[in-house]
């Protein structure tokens, strides 16, 4: 009986804090679809009156919404592909491959890590514009394309793999490419999966640095264009609502269709490291 | 088809640490060759550097008279076996046995029967599709033989292949190996701690200590004839006894330190080869079966007396673990009526079978006139 009584105070809580948690995202929900205006009335209500999609009819039609997702979608995936190849072949190489100067490397990019992303952007504007890539997908894509985490995340993880399977493979006449493509890669699966979400979402949900870097409307990803259109339609929160589940809604999609993964990947990496 | 040949290899590590000390020694092509000794003597380091996976600091190895210092592992033309297997999780049975065949350019159309023909030398057929993973251990240790096997190399390197299987596992794989090793007649060097492996298996072993050669004999020289009191106390279980003392042939016995005194043989010979160590600290070697319980009738035999400490039935023997002065010494006999622990008992000893070693170099004392 008093077992009982604590499962439910227990979970209770939980589902109280879970509505908490999750009612700013309903509600935002639920005004997308209000009229224009409604949203402001008082008191605010919860829920359309008369559910509407216009405000996603609009945003599409006349504000570009389908370009900037389009944008998004193309340096998210780009992105994530291109910073999976460095990563894994990085942390790979810390993890199991014998080079001089290994060690003192990798504890330099840990010491990297402490350094807050905000410090290094300036430095980094200035190196892309030497480089004339302000204004350019690439521009947005360069601090994602190798990252210390990810490096870290791999080179942990590979770091469980027996060394005597590789050396096995290299008796049996595989190159060391061969043995990263055939051997190594479909062992690290789990933290392939996970770094792959974990690097979409960042680039997906980054608003700090495109703002910066990206200068013409055209290039614009979701988070900064709806960014300048709550600047230029203050009064239409109904619209910036659809604006924001459309940002919101594939990533969270994807996160709940890899969240096994992502949190297997998190925790081997954590353990057998 | 596979000698090896290692002419002084010697492999130091960064720390400074010499690995493999000017290591010398020759595989005939179809031998079965064990290099034996405790763990950090450096015989995987030997074995690593014949598969090319560590590199040589200085010396030569040869692979069929052919150097092979600059060679890779895989033009070696080598198989290894490793402890952990290190079978490729994500493939099948059939698929780890052919990979290195796919990796050589080997036609489809033979990698099949050869994959087929080994499995059924070692009773995989059954177990082709299924992953590593749902295999138990003796079963993937088949398989990583199996995949040395496929590819019929020219030397087989297997590397404490027994050690992660339980006991009655190892008897049974032991035997598979030495069957496996007459069937395909290729060259074998086996890297083991188990001096049970070493002696059944092994057409001739290598004991190693301390990154060197201690001993390269068949087995039952090793066992019989000890080079040194390393290889005196490493091999045999329990060990051999090894007694410290003064060498007093004048009065044809030694002087057992803090203890009694043992007789030395009545052989001439024996007598004479040991006349040159006269007065000097030696170190008597005697097995555990060349002790047995003193009876009445037994008077040929000279006798010592010793506090029994404790006996140790293991069905078919018993060991008797006694006190001789200051010395611990084990006697193996018929598991009789043994007396009790604690009590003094009288065991007679064979002195044509001591082994007699000097103290100071550790190395055997040569007492056989034919030696």
């Amino acid at each position: 009986m008093k077992l009982r009584l604590a499962s439910v105070c227990v979970n209770g809580t939980l589902i109280g804090m879970a509505l908490i948690a999750l009612f700013p995202l309903l509600w935002m929900l639920s005004v997308s679809f209000m009229q224009p205006g409604m949203a402001s009335a008082l008191p605010p209500p919860l829920l359309p009156a008369h559910p509407t999609f216009a405000n996603y009819r609009d945003l599409f039609a006349q504000s570009g919404m389908g370009g900037y997702f389009l944008n998004s979608l193309l340096i998210a995936t780009i992105a994530t592909l291109i910073s999976l190849v460095f990563n894994l072949m990085a942390g790979y190489a810390f993890a199991k491959l014998r080079f001089a100067g290994r060690e003192r490397l990798f504890q330099a990019l840990i010491g990297g890590l402490v350094i807050p992303a905000q410090v290094a952007m300036m430095p980094l504007f200035l190196l892309l514009k030497w480089m004339g890539l302000v204004d350019t997908y690439l521009g947005v894509m360069a601090p994602m394309l190798v990252t210390i985490f990810g490096i870290f995340l791999v080179r942990q993880y590979a770091r469980s793999i027996p060394d005597e399977l590789l050396e096995a493979a290299r008796i049996d006449g595989a190159g060391e490419g061969r043995i990263f493509v055939q051997i190594v890669l479909p062992l690290l699966k789990p933290i392939v999966v996970t770094l792959a979400i974990f690097t979409f979402l960042a680039s997906w949900n980054d608003f700090m640095w495109p703002l910066i870097v990206l200068t013409s409307q055209q290039h614009y990803t979701l988070p900064v264009a709806l960014a300048a259109l709550s600047r230029e339609r203050v009064q239409d929160t109904e619209q910036m609502m659809a604006g924001a589940v459309v940002t919101m809604l594939p990533v969270l999609a994807l996160f709940l269709m890899m969240q096994r993964h992502y949190i297997q990947g998190l925790l081997l990496g954590s353990v057998k490291g | 088809m596979g000698s090896v040949v290692l002419e002084n290899v010697t492999k130091a590590y960064a720390e400074g640490v010499c690995a493999v000390d000017a290591v010398s020694f020759r595989v005939e092509s179809a031998q079965l060759m064990v290099l034996l000794g405790p763990s950090g003597c450096g015989k995987t380091t030997t074995l690593r550097m014949i598969a090319g996976l560590d590199s040589v600091d200085s010396g030569r190895i040869l692979i069929d008279d052919r150097e092979v210092h600059a060679v890779e592992p895989k033009d070696r033309d080598i198989a290894m076996v490793f402890q952990n297997y290190a079978l490729y999780p994500h493939m099948s049975v059939a698929e780890n046995m052919a990979f290195g065949l796919k990796l050589r350019g080997c036609p489809r159309r033979e990698i099949a029967p050869r994959v087929q023909q080994a499995a059924a030398m070692l009773g995989l057929e059954a177990l082709l599709d299924r992953r590593p993973g749902a295999l138990s251990g003796g079963q993937r240790q088949r398989v990583a033989l199996g995949r040395a096997l496929v590819r019929q190399p020219r030397v087989f390197l297997l590397d404490e292949p027994l050690s992660n299987l339980d006991a009655g596992l190892r008897a049974s794989m032991r035997m598979e190996i030495a069957r496996l090793h007459r069937a395909v007649k290729a060259t074998m060097i086996y890297v083991t701690h188990d001096q049970v492996e070493a002696m059944t298996l092994g057409q001739r072993i290598v004991v190693m200590d301390g990154g060197r050669v201690q001993q390269d004999d068949t087995p039952l020289r090793i066992y019989e004839r000890p080079a040194n009191l390393f290889v005196a106390g490493f091999l045999g279980s329990p060990s051999m006894n090894l007694l410290r003392g003064r060498l007093d042939v004048v009065a044809a016995c030694v002087q057992v330190t803090d203890a009694g005194h043992l007789d030395l043989p009545e052989d001439s010979v024996v007598r004479r080869a040991l006349a040159a160590h006269e007065g000097r600290e030696v170190v008597v070697g005697l097995r555990p079966e060349a002790l047995a319980l003193a009876t009445t009738e037994a008077g040929a035999m000279p006798t010592l007396e010793a506090e029994l400490d404790l006996v140790e039935h293991v069905g078919n023997e018993a060991f008797l673990n006694m006190r001789f002065g200051a010395h611990a010494v084990v006697a193996r006999v018929p598991p009789q009526a043994l007396p009790e622990s604690g009590r003094c008992v009288r065991v007679t000893y064979d002195p044509r079978r001591m082994h007699f070693f000097d103290a100071g170099s550790g190395q055997r004392i040569d007492t056989d006139a034919s030696a």
